[in-house]
């Protein structure tokens, strides 16, 4: 059985205009998972942030956030909701433990608790030390803390974070990750990025945007799982190309070179060990067999670029 | 509820007191009507007779200094209102209070009550000077608190009408210079109501500064206070849609 999703948007579209922004994005937030947002820079991921966290009106559609209305319940709804908007939301004149004051105070936290939820947060983010430095003498990466713990400071079920990694140094990177990672087992986490590496790293669902569309939406797992197409055979002593396709679930050979060609499978089925078993008694000298798998960032760039990618690039790690 | 609009407004409060900005305005607004307070002393003491003119000290130095006052506030109150959704909107900041479980209302009610806190010192800079020579004379108080009431409200519709103006750009310098334009215009509607011209009585009744009149000289009259209250209640609300016409 399956919990209420705390985001459930449906149909959210957006035009400036006549540009139109976001188109029919329907998006489910469920308990306790990191939902991660991709697509290239202009895509939509932060329009369609704004809409989910109420900054702006859809022209379409509805959003509801553990089941408010964001349209008729605006209050209760984001009483659930912690966002870190693409610039951090953050008064430079205030000093740390001023400013996460205010933002526990204006999200309701009780008097009694709010000297907790201050060090709970500052902690979180790796702010001990920071409590009575100016937030506009910050450096970049300490001021994206900061507004970081003001998205959590009230515990919120739902926290959305647009971009939190950008222009943080890798190391920064890797913190914040982590703490996104760690913030995942008790809160629902909706996460967007252009980096790909960073969703794979911490989501359990991904979801890309393009053009305004959602063009792909996946648990991690099954985006991770390599979906195998084609595969190279390398053969010292090589038969007739008519031989290769003969081979089973063999729907299509490409010679790369006299020893190499390339096969396209039919399903995804492994026929591979068969496949050498062939090689080896028929005498064709087999001395390369490599699946050639699909990658979330084949996925990624097929689905953005525009144009149906070719044969996919290969397994190792996207950049 | 409630708690939302106060902690915005304690925010915005502190924001305000942490600005070099409040405290320069504040202390050339002392420095000009302490120097006004004084010149007025000194002409009083050279001919006495002027207080003929005028019901007593009280009257006197209310009229010139809280007179004087007003235009003061004509100039400095667009400075302190210009912050207050313009540099937020700028920087980013506004985001916070949006995404917030606070109404619109609440965000401009709260942002409003905060500027009061400042309009509460610039009243008491001022309310300061008239009350020192209770050391020396005997003061009407009626006729003084009735002055103050006058400037509170005064400050009152200069900020909600400033603030309504923050609300339409990005730029507090923008907002300054709006905010000034609006006041002012509303303020030289009064100069219409001389002019030979249909509606010359009510322009009198739209303008900021003949309301003040009545105040300033201790008369305290419903339809001025009246009047003070809905201009700032209905900027205040015209800044609520705008900031609500921003989302959609």
């Amino acid at each position: 059985m399956e919990a209420a999703p705390l985001i459930q948007a449906q149909g959210l579209t957006r035009a400036f205009g006549p540009t139109v922004a976001v188109e029919g994005v329907d998006l489910q937030l469920r308990q306790g998972e990191i939902l991660g947002l991709l697509g290239p820079n202009g895509a939509g991921k932060s329009t369609t942030m704004k809409m989910l966290t109420g900054c702006l009106a859809p022209s379409a559609g509805s959003v509801a956030i553990g089941g408010f209305d964001l349209r008729t319940a605006p209050v209760a709804a984001k009483r659930k909701l912690g966002y870190l908007p693409e610039q951090p939301p953050l008064y430079p004149e205030l000093c740390v433990d001023e400013f996460l004051g205010f933002a526990a105070r204006l999200h309701g936290v009780p008097r009694g608790e709010r000297e907790a939820a201050l060090e709970r947060a500052k902690t979180s983010c790796g702010l001990q030390a920071m409590g009575r430095r100016l937030v506009g003498n910050l450096s970049k990466g300490y001021q994206q803390r900061v507004g970081l713990a003001q998205a959590i400071i009230h515990s919120p079920e739902v926290i959305v974070l647009d971009e939190p990694t950008v222009g943080l140094d890798p190391i920064q990177i890797r913190e914040i990750r982590a703490l996104i990672t760690e913030l995942g087992r008790k809160h629902s986490v909706l996460l967007s990025s252009h980096i790909l590496p960073e969703i794979q790293a911490i989501c359990d669902r991904v979801m890309i945007i393009n053009r305004g569309r959602v063009v792909y939406s996946e648990d991690m797992a099954t985006a991770m799982r390599p979906s195998f197409s084609s595969a190279i055979i390398g053969l010292r002593k090589p038969p007739e190309e008519g031989a290769l396709a003969a081979l089973e679930d063999v729907e299509a050979v490409e010679a790369l070179d006299a020893q190499r060609f390339r096969l396209r499978c039919r399903t995804d089925t492994t026929a591979r060990e068969r496949w050498a078993a062939t090689a080896a008694s028929e005498g064709w000298g087999l001395f390369e067999l490599q699946p050639e798998l699909r990658t979330l960032e084949d996925i990624f760039v097929s689905l953005t670029s525009g144009q149906q990618s070719e044969a996919p690039a290969g397994t190792q790690e996207a950049a | 509820m409630i708690a939302g609009m106060l902690s915005i407004a304690g925010n915005e409060a502190r924001r305000i007191f942490t600005s070099p900005l409040a405290w320069t305005v504040l202390a050339v607004v002392a420095a000009i009507s302490g120097f006004i307070f004084i010149n007025l002393l000194l002409s009083l003491q050279a001919d006495p007779m002027a207080l003929s003119d005028y019901i007593g000290v009280s009257d006197y130095i209310s009229a010139g200094v809280f007179g004087f006052a007003t235009l003061l506030f004509l100039l400095v109150m667009p400075l302190m209102t210009m912050r207050l959704f313009a540099e937020e909107r700028k920087n980013g900041s506004l985001t916070l209070l949006m995404a917030a479980p606070v109404s619109l209302t609440q965000i401009v009610l709260g942002k409003f009550l905060g500027l009061c806190v400042f309009m509460a010192a610039l009243l008491l800079i001022l309310g300061v000077m008239p009350a020192s020579l209770a050391f020396s004379t005997s003061l009407d108080y009626g006729r003084l608190a009735a002055g103050m009431l006058g400037m509170l409200l005064m400050l009152m519709a200069f900020s909600a009408a400033g603030l309504f103006v923050s609300t339409l750009t990005r730029e507090p310098t923008i907002a300054a210079v709006g905010g000034f334009g609006l006041v002012l215009m509303f303020w030289l509607l009064d100069v219409l109501a001389y002019q030979e011209i249909p509606f010359a009585g009510l322009f009198r009744h739209l303008s900021l500064i003949a309301h003040y009149e009545n105040l300033r000289r201790g008369i305290f009259d419903t339809a001025d206070v009246i009047y003070y209250l809905l201009f700032t209640g209905t900027f205040l609300w015209a800044a609520v849609q705008r900031l609500d016409m921003e989302r959609s």
